[in-house]
């Protein structure tokens, strides 16, 4: 008999029954929630006389619209303010572990669950955020989702979802010198397409993806939903287990250890699909349009509409409309305004390191406004004890404060007009930076850095402190 | 349990383009409150408006559709963010039910949670159905999720939709705390199972 993936032994384990409609009801292990898409949940579970089911299974954090250059109360925002008390009452009316900003391990809650250990292999995680597919990464099955399912989730502590299909997504052989995780998801998500993970979970799998470490496999699985993809995983290995030990969370590290290798999948696992690629194919990559799948290797010419699948080429010229870009033109020498290093993609301790190895000794050029925005407080004082801060601001960078900052620009952190950023988040819609015209190119860590130094996209192989 | 959902008719209003994603729906800066209302006043905002407040003519703000309820669109709408304030902004604004080439994933499973029908059609029938109201602002289309046919006049087409969501709008469990509410007994079972709990 075929062996079990990962996905399918997890949904088993947290499988209630069947519902009516023909979906699952699943238990979910870990709810993690932020201040915008809970308190209209909290308000529902009160307007129905219901209480938290589970409160010592969800966790909260600010981080959408935490501002990065003050965070002293009340915040200057009224409007962020009142989002900021909402949350704080809701955890403490229902008893649930609330890391606000004074506490000193507030941050984006993408960086902050797994720095914790929060997050584990073998768990279900849910949170308001379509981005929650980062814990996956862990060997967790891990969805976005939206604020009546955070009502459910409090309410009972489970989730009316419909089982999806399971694609593994299989890399072989090894990225080459300045090509890492960024740059492999936004290649796939050019291949796949944005909605062609319709109906899947992806299964990261192969060679490449066991040399990842774990910083590297949030990336990769964070941006699953830019693809379309429910969710997206790796399967626990070594690197999984040695980054989480000592973690505040997790209590009993050999009985995490014995359940992620029962859940691993099997090596003559099944899948509904499976997908190709080649690590020494990738090159460094750049998106030049309004999604995520509008991307091309940074040596490459944006692509002609014409020679596009029809159904992507209405898209592409609105986004040649948008974007102010043309055919044929190369994304190499496009000059940025903006550069921004951070959020749940990319706003980790490794990228931060990342960038700094670019940035040392070096200055931003004048017309480049360039931030640097923790993941989190932890990754802030941790980049702060290597003495990374530094070597931004010397460089030209302002180190910010932890927060979700401009990768959606709901603090003040924003695009000005048409202003163009090299950004190492994870979106790039229209007016998705705060700008209702501006627009986002996005870029690795490395390659983010290069671009704030140079003013324009640089090709990070070649100006060197790619490692 | 919710009311039962089996068919819905009214007047349609059209939005072209594929790929329409959430940030476009309710761009991030208006989602800071905490209650939804209100929010329709700001769907779509910046397809509305030009950086001076300026009207650029999107079908949201013609008269011909004021108050009409049922949205028609292209392919992939609602991709991007989680957020449930997307169909929330729509709803808050009139919207109903939504006729699409093909939906989000995430968008559709809230729009399913709000009782709004999210029902797609093939690219074709969407482009003609998208010209019949254009034309005819004041035809009357209705959505029956029991046959899963779509009528505009004297014009017919066969629709689809996940069989869970229709499920859940037919027999009125699409606001779904009621039903899993049902089980926790099985829920804690599972939970005691769990070796991490």
């Amino acid at each position: 008999m075929a062996g079990k993936n990962l996905f399918d032994k997890v949904w088993k384990r947290h499988k209630v029954r069947t519902l009516p409609s023909g979906q699952d009801q699943l238990f979910i292990g870990l709810h993690l929630i932020h201040e915008v898409t809970s308190p209209q949940a909290f308000g529902m579970l009160k307007d129905k006389n219901l209480t938290v089911r589970y409160p010592s299974r969800t966790y909260a954090t600010a981080d959408h619209i935490i501002p990065t250059d003050d965070i002293s109360r009340p915040l200057a925002d009224p409007l962020a303010e009142e989002m900021l008390k909402a949350l704080e009452t809701s955890t403490q009316e229902f008893g649930i572990q609330y890391f606000g900003p004074e506490s000193g391990k507030q941050g984006v809650i993408h960086v902050v669950g797994p720095e914790k250990g929060l997050t584990q292999p073998g768990m279900t995680i849910a949170c308001g955020d379509s981005h929650t597919a980062t814990h996956g990464a862990f060997g967790s099955i891990a969805f976005g989702v939206g604020t009546s399912q955070v009502r459910d989730i409090l309410a009972t502590q489970t989730m009316a979802i419909s089982k999806p299909k399971v694609r593994r997504i299989t890399v072989n052989g090894v990225l080459p010198e300045g090509v890492g995780a960024k740059d492999l998801i936004l290649a796939i998500i050019g291949r796949l397409g944005v909605n062609g993970g319709l109906g899947y979970a992806y299964e990261y799998a192969g060679e490449a993806i066991d040399a990842l470490g774990m910083e590297e496999r949030m990336t990769l699985c964070n941006m699953s939903i830019e693809g379309g993809a429910r969710a997206g995983y790796v399967n626990p290995d070594q690197v999984t287990y040695d980054w989480l030990k000592g973690r505040p969370y997790v209590k009993d590290y050999a009985s995490m250890v014995k359940y992620a290798e029962e859940i691993k999948s099997d090596s003559d696992a099944l899948f509904d699909d499976e997908v190709f690629f080649n690590a020494s194919d990738l090159k460094p990559m750049v998106t030049w349009g309004i999604n995520p799948g509008q991307v091309v290797a940074v040596d490459e010419k944006l692509p002609v509409v014409e020679s596009l699948p029809e159904e992507e080429r209405e898209t592409a010229l609105r986004a040649y409309e948008y974007m102010g870009f043309s055919e044929n033109e190369k994304i190499l020498g496009k000059k940025i305004d903006v550069v921004f290093i951070g959020s749940c993609t990319n706003g980790r301790l490794t990228d931060l390191r990342e960038a700094a190895a670019v940035a040392r000794g070096q200055k931003v050029a004048e017309s480049v406004t360039a931030l640097v925005v923790p993941g989190s407080q932890e990754v802030s004082l941790a980049a702060v004890k290597e003495g990374l801060d530094k070597i931004f601001i010397e460089a030209g960078f302002q180190w910010r404060l932890a927060g979700c900052s401009m990768c959606l620009a709901m603090n003040s952190d924003k695009l000005q007009g048409q202003q163009i950023s090299a950004s190492t988040s994870n979106r790039n819609f229209i007016g998705r930076q705060g700008s209702p015209t501006g627009r986002t190119l996005l870029v690795s860590p490395a390659m983010a850095a290069a671009a704030a130094l140079a003013g324009e996209i640089v090709d990070i192989r070649k100006t060197g402190a790619a490692s | 349990m919710s009311v039962p959902i089996k068919e819905f008719s009214g007047k349609g209003i059209t939005v072209h383009g594929n790929d329409i994603d959430t940030d476009r729906i309710i761009p991030a800066r208006f989602m800071k409150c905490v209650t939804f209302k209100g929010l329709g006043a700001y769907a779509f905002n910046d397809e509305r408006l030009d950086g001076n407040g300026k009207s650029k003519g999107h079908s949201f703000d013609d008269s011909k559709y004021q108050g009409n309820p049922i949205l028609i669109s292209n392919a992939n709408f609602g991709c991007g963010s989680s957020r449930e304030h997307a169909p929330q902004a729509l709803m808050d604004w009139g919207i109903r039910a939504l006729l699409c080439e093909s939906f989000a994933e995430i968008f559709a499973g809230n729009c399913s949670s709000l009782g709004m029908p999210a029902v797609t059609l093939s690219k074709s029938d969407i482009e003609q159905l998208q010209s019949l109201v254009e034309n005819e602002p004041e035809m009357k289309i209705s959505i029956n999720l029991e046959t899963m046919k779509v009528r505009a006049g004297s014009r017919e087409w066969t629709a689809s939709m996940s069989e869970a969501y229709r499920n859940a709008l037919l027999d009125g469990s699409w606001d779904s705390t009621a039903v899993l509410s049902q089980a926790y007994t099985e829920i804690d079972r599972v939970a005691g199972e769990l070796p991490y709990i």
